[in-house]
């Protein structure tokens, strides 16, 4: 166990080198930040002066050792807009992405995983149509649409919920968070349900599948020949079978979701880290972008190890000592 | 032999007609087609036939386990005298596992991969009585012991694929003693197993069975195995009974062409260094079952008859009987 998480650290160390040489080269290749930074009627001295600070007039490959530099030092650069360390302007900005991705996951597996279990369960039956067909909706809209449509139908028409920002927040453990205001969930709610449905929908799909396959096996029939309720059947014997795949699906959500979540909190203005991100494109503001790749993957490679450890716990033939990566 | 068969008493179990179809497009297939079956407290049946004679299905369509597209369409179980067929699911939910327990084929596929065997095992329990997990589990620990786990209360702790699969079996035995059940129905239990391992679960089974009084439908391809295990065999044929007797009877006097056939082809059972018996042909797919005896097509004392009219099961005695215009010549039971 700790020999496989060692080494699954080691590789992980290795994943970010290579990320952060891939992005810090194509962010390099999007355009000349200078231009932006500086109005046009500065002095050329003046425009020096700019490109040595921000260390911009070194060749590339001297700006990324300066970078690997700083990085083994913990410090991801400074943002070329706003003259703060990039780190702290994304992990500002990370309790807002972390509480609508959370929040969006628990919608995707409080509503996926009971629907397609039901829908599993009896795949011949009207219900269960009904569920698979409404479920192809929910993957196969583009997210910005559905996004502007829960905006439209919601905020604009029926006036249930604001369309835009977070609302009222409180501070908890010293981070602020909308979940705990009334005025926080009313602007939080929309911009979830818009992130969680592609996922609700895979979830379900999931479920449905694993379930159908599971309760023809022949340890479900035995467990009938014990007489074991059908509540329990499905609670423990069939439940249980069908976790690996959706925890794993979870898992790899809750990375993506941190980098999906762009779209939706540029949907609705959500000030997150997706917000940021897209910002910091448009300013050309590399230190940032860079920055949030390398926090995403970290938080993707992070989350992986965890689906890997929480495989043992679900299936105990998963032995970890021997599987690889 | 001429003594009336034990069942005539009281029977536990008692099938009469039962049928069981299996739907496709192009109709419907009886698997198991007018069975009838009694078996008698305490008493060791075994049921006897090739791969797709029904002989599994039949199994499953007394605990009432029969899955779509099967469909059991006629027939009673009476057991201990109430038609198990026309109970509410949740009474029947409650008969099995506790007065009737089930035990399957394959080890390695029935017990559930994610859950310990503890789990599997207390559920069986405290599902049909109100009693504590504690008291379940003691009651488990028991029951693994009996059938010779040794330190039952780790086992307990451990999942299905740390069990080999004669260890998966002995815990399937275990917890169909759990609820001290009047029958078990095994479905070849020991076919999956290792030779050495399936005598030494054969006689487990036998010895446990004995001292509890419980009555055991053996179901099974094989029958060297019935020859060791029952007090009476039915013989069993494209989803009929074709022969049934006392396992004396069945097994020194097969009348039926097809259980002489069987026999013949019993390594056990002949005479060494004499060669076995092969039964030509292969059965009929239940799509294309022959008119009359189903057997005929196969048998080597067919009559011009045969094709016209499928023989009744009827015989000297209640109790024994065969399905055949032309039997085998009379012998004495040895």
């Amino acid at each position: 166990m700790t020999l496989f998480i060692l080494r699954r650290v080691i590789q992980s160390v290795f994943v970010l080198l290579a990320v952060s040489l891939v992005v810090f080269f194509a962010v390099y290749a999007i355009g000349d930040p200078v231009e932006l930074l500086v109005s046009p009627d500065t002095s050329a001295a003046e425009r020096e002066v700019m490109i040595r600070r921000l260390g911009l007039d070194l060749p590339i490959w001297r700006q990324y050792l300066v970078f690997l530099g700083n990085l083994a030092q913990g410090d991801l650069g400074t943002s070329f807009v706003h003259g703060v360390p990039a780190v702290e302007l994304i992990l500002q900005r990370l309790p807002a992405t972390l509480e609508l991705v959370v929040l969006s996951l628990v919608i995707a597996v409080s509503i996926g995983l009971p629907l397609g279990m039901i829908a599993g369960l009896a795949p011949e039956t009207r219900t269960a149509r009904t569920i698979m067909t409404g479920s192809i909706f929910g993957y196969s809209l583009p997210a910005f649409w559905q996004g502007m449509m829960l905006i439209f139908v919601f905020a604009v028409f029926l006036n249930w919920a604001p369309a835009a920002g977070r609302g009222d927040t409180v501070s908890l453990l010293g981070v602020e968070v909308s979940f705990l205001t009334a005025d926080g969930w009313s602007h939080l709610i929309l911009p979830a349900i818009n992130l969680a449905l592609p996922n609700l929908a895979l979830v379900l799909r999931l479920a449905a599948s694993g379930t159908a396959e599971a309760r023809l096996q022949d340890y479900v029939k035995y467990a009938r020949a014990k007489g074991v309720r059908r509540g329990r059947i499905v609670r423990r014997h069939i439940l249980r079978n069908i976790l690996v795949p959706v925890v794993t699906v979870i898992g790899v959500e809750f990375g993506s979701l941190i980098a999906y979540s762009t779209i939706t909190e540029t949907v609705f203005a959500w000030p997150g880290m997706g917000k940021l991100l897209i910002d910091s494109v448009y300013q050309l503001d590399r230190p940032v972008v860079v920055a949030y790749v390398m926090i995403a993957t970290f938080i993707f490679v992070t989350v992986n190890l965890l689906v890997d450890l929480a495989y043992a716990m679900l299936d105990p033939r998963v032995e970890l000592e021997k599987g690889a990566s | 032999m001429n003594a009336p068969s034990p069942n005539a008493a009281r029977p536990l179990l008692e099938v009469r007609g039962l049928r069981t179809v299996f739907h496709s497009l192009a109709g419907a297939y009886a698997a198991v087609d007018g069975v009838d079956l009694s078996i008698a407290p305490g008493e060791v049946v075994g049921l006897v036939g090739e791969s797709g004679s029904g002989k599994s299905v039949t199994g499953f369509s007394l605990m009432r386990l029969v899955d779509p597209p099967g469909e059991i369409v006629a027939g009673e179980v009476l057991f201990e005298g109430r038609d198990l067929l026309s109970l509410p699911e949740s009474a029947m939910r409650a008969i099995r596992g506790d007065r009737i327990a089930m035990i399957f084929q394959d080890p390695l596929m029935t017990l559930n991969p994610v859950l310990t065997i503890g789990e599997q095992m207390i559920e069986a329990v405290t599902e049909h009585h109100g009693v504590g997990e504690r008291a379940a589990r003691t009651r488990a620990i028991e029951a693994l012991g009996q059938v010779g786990i040794a330190s039952a209360a780790q086992r307990l702790r451990q999942y299905p694929h740390e069990f080999s699969g004669g260890m998966r079996q002995r815990v399937a035995i275990a917890t169909a003693m759990l609820n001290q059940p009047d029958l078990i129905i095994a479905d070849e239990p020991t076919t999956a197993l290792d030779v050495t391992i399936q005598g030494q679960i054969l006689h487990e089974m036998q010895k446990l069975c004995e001292a509890s009084g419980t009555a055991l439908l053996w179901i099974t391809h094989d029958l060297g195995v019935v020859a060791e295990l029952a007090d009476r065999i039915c013989v069993m044929y494209s989803g009929r009974i074709v022969e049934t007797g006392t396992a004396d009877d069945v097994l020194d006097a097969p009348r039926h062409p097809y259980t002489a056939g069987l026999l013949g082809s019993v390594p056990s059972v002949n005479a060494p260094g004499s060669r076995l018996h092969q039964i030509d042909g292969t059965a009929p797919p239940l799509s294309a079952r022959p008119t009359g005896c189903p057997f005929r097509t196969r048998c080597g004392n067919v009559l011009p008859v045969c094709a016209e009219i499928d023989p009744p099961l009827a015989g000297p005695v209640p109790g024994r009987g065969w399905r055949c215009h032309n039997p085998m010549p009379e012998r004495d039971a040895a």
